[in-house]
């Protein structure tokens, strides 16, 4: 709308300029106020006298003698086992990332290419799938899991986190293979390819963007799920969003409101790297099923 | 692509969906109809110099032992369906013959745990979905007047509620708003009442669990609308320019209708994921006056003494139920476009 044609009023800019200052307050300030506040003591953040304390300092600097303090940090990390928390999840989503990938990218590929009814059908039932509140899936786990054992460990979560993510990573792929043309591998597959030959050497090394923007999703799904987790996992096996809810129901202790605090901060500061990095993948993923389709 | 190919590249990934969606939407259905054992009791006979007592104690070993043997508990037909917890077709029936007024009647029946998180549930999703319908599209429309060099950051910015997860998202929100917080002392002191809290109102903690609702799901809808936006074609508006149409007649007659199949679809997706609201409840412990489906069926899941399994999937099977007819417009739809396609 660069033309010159449409000029805007200077109040509309003043406006817009406003709004979205204030819309950015509003989306960005609990993270910053959260970060900040982490560095506190309890009785600084969640003071009870004043919330100027929060900013002042006045009782960290009472306590430990310095106006930041990362002891909820350490303790957390430490005496809160959240270093066990942040391993298994790292083993979750590494897990998760990667079956959900290689299931995806075949089924996904296989529906893009086929000319059938079924294939319509199957993605509808995909969107039906999607559309399950992941705690009535729980919900049917639980005693069957029980019953055969394999409650609570790690490889259960993650083969689950894996099949409740197969029918968006299948609509998002599905939506990227399409726009590969069909010539590129028909032609591989008259040179003598099989259709697993073509998919390997021809499709995917075009497909890197959408299997990033797939496996970006796949990785938000496994790192930041609390239902399944929380209900699937043992105590010790606990991923880093249940155990911050751990630390919320035990308030016997002075200290753990605040590991809640910074196991919060911890948690989220990768996560937010990682899409300041990849911004692009995160948002054409988002866009890919509804523009295009 | 020829059948027997399709079977194999589609094998791993359609298991997966059938073993850990479909078969557990199958033994939900399966679990709804069983209820727990009830606890085997016995009479003790204790004589002590003054007389004898009897006395009723739960036998703990036929308990544990009847439990061991039908460890999905008793048959129980449709009768988790409709006890107190569930649809109570009893008490409704109760209350209808009871009481006077429909006020009271209907007073009476939202009293009733399912009814009552029927309840916030949709009106979560009533006040949730146009909203952050609105707020994505005037976010985006502001966001796509600004300087293009400007917006990587902008838009940066404007997504993160969305990336982080629902308790993380909550949990930040509560500890501003909590009486202790930033937000909820400042309350305090322009409303001169030192007891304000999120927790003490019922309705405060709807508003702030709706509030919290828009502000974790406007940046999907801004960022669908934004990439809508782009795609608008330039002609069209040029001419409205020309013609002297106005800024708003402008988005109403051009932009609007040329982005409606995307305003749909993210209103779907919305309308799907708020209706399965959960995480914000435990987020904002409002367990107290804020109860949703999705939190009923996690609170008989984790109870302490027995695992309600047959309350837990009664509530899923009627929540599979909520989402059919949510979904249903939409595979009718889909179902016609593909029947005149053919």
């Amino acid at each position: 709308m660069e033309y010159g044609l449409d000029k805007r009023s200077n109040a509309l800019k003043i406006f817009n300029t406003t709004f979205i200052i204030v819309w950015l307050l509003v989306a960005c300030f609990p993270f910053i106020w959260t970060f900040w506040g982490s560095f506190k003591v309890r009785a600084d953040f969640f003071s009870r006298a004043d919330w100027w304390y929060a900013i002042t300092a006045f009782n960290t600097l009472l306590e430990t003698g310095g106006k930041f303090t990362t002891d909820a940090y350490s303790q957390a990390w430490t005496e809160g086992e959240f270093w066990k928390a942040s391993r298994n999840t790292v083993i979750v989503t590494f897990f998760v990332v990667t079956i959900s990938l290689f299931l995806g990218t075949l089924g996904a590929y296989a529906l893009s290419r086929s000319t059938r009814n079924y294939a319509f059908w199957i993605l509808i039932a995909a969107l039906i799938f999607r559309a399950m509140p992941h705690i009535t899936l729980v919900s049917g786990y639980l005693f069957p899991f029980f019953q055969l054992q394999i409650w609570g460990i790690l490889p259960t979560t993650i083969v689950v986190l894996v099949a409740i993510n197969q029918p968006f990573t299948l609509w998002l792929l599905y939506s990227f293979f399409k726009t590969v043309p069909k010539e590129l591998d028909e032609s591989a597959l008259i040179d003598g390819c099989s259709y697993f030959q073509a998919f390997r050497h021809i499709i995917m090394p075009v497909m890197w963007p959408g299997v990033i923007t797939a496996g970006l999703f796949s990785l938000m799904l496994a790192y930041n799920d609390f239902t399944v987790t929380a209900l699937l996992l043992n105590q010790e096996n606990h991923t880093m969003v249940p155990k911050i809810q751990s630390y919320l129901g035990t308030n016997q202790h002075e200290g753990n409101l605040m590991w809640a605090v910074s196991a919060v901060v911890s948690a989220t500061a990768p996560l937010f790297m990682l899409v300041m990095f990849f911004q692009r993948q995160v948002i054409s993923g988002l866009t890919a099923g509804a523009v295009k389709g | 692509m020829p059948n027997k190919t399709f079977f194999w590249f589609f094998l791993p990934t359609g298991l997966a969906m059938i073993l850990f969606i479909g078969l557990p939407i199958i033994s939900t259905g399966i679990q709804s109809f069983y209820a727990q054992h009830d606890q085997v009791v016995k009479e003790v006979k204790k004589c002590d110099p003054f007389g004898c007592t009897v006395s009723i104690v739960v036998d703990q070993e036929k308990t544990s032992k009847i439990r061991e043997e039908k460890p999905l508990g008793k048959f129980n037909g449709f009768g988790t369906y409709v006890d107190r917890n569930h649809l109570a077709i009893e008490e409704i029936g109760k209350f209808w013959n009871e009481t006077n007024t429909f006020g009271e009647f209907v007073d009476q029946v939202t009293n009733l745990p399912f009814y009552k998180a029927l309840i916030f549930t949709l009106t979560y999703c009533l006040f949730v979905t146009p909203n952050v319908l609105l707020l994505g599209f005037i976010i985006a429309l502001s966001l796509n007047a600004v300087t293009r060099r400007i917006r990587g950051p902008l838009i940066f910015g404007t997504i993160l509620p969305m990336i982080v997860t629902p308790l993380v998202g909550s949990l930040v929100l509560f500890w501003m708003i909590d009486a202790e917080g930033i937000i909820g002392a400042n309350l305090q002191m322009l409303m001169d009442d030192p007891y304000l809290s999120l927790k003490s109102s019922k309705t405060l903690t709807w508003i702030t669990i709706i509030i919290y609702g828009i502000w974790h799901h406007s940046p999907f809808a801004f960022v669908v609308f934004y990439a809508a936006l782009q795609t608008v074609p330039q002609e069209p508006v040029e001419a409205a320019i020309i013609d002297g149409a106005s800024r708003w007649q402008r988005v109403r007659h051009i932009v609007l209708p040329h982005i409606y199949p995307v305003v749909t679809f993210v209103a779907l997706i919305s309308l799907m994921d708020n209706f399965r609201v959960f995480e914000p409840i435990i987020g904002f412990s409002a367990e107290g006056s804020a109860q949703s489906l999705s939190w009923l069926i996690y609170d008989n899941l984790v109870n302490e003494e027995v695992i309600l399994f047959g309350s837990a999937a009664a509530t899923s099977m009627m929540t599979i139920v909520g989402i059919a007819i949510l979904l249903a417009p939409v595979l009718i739809r889909t179902w016609k476009e593909f029947r005149t396609a053919r």
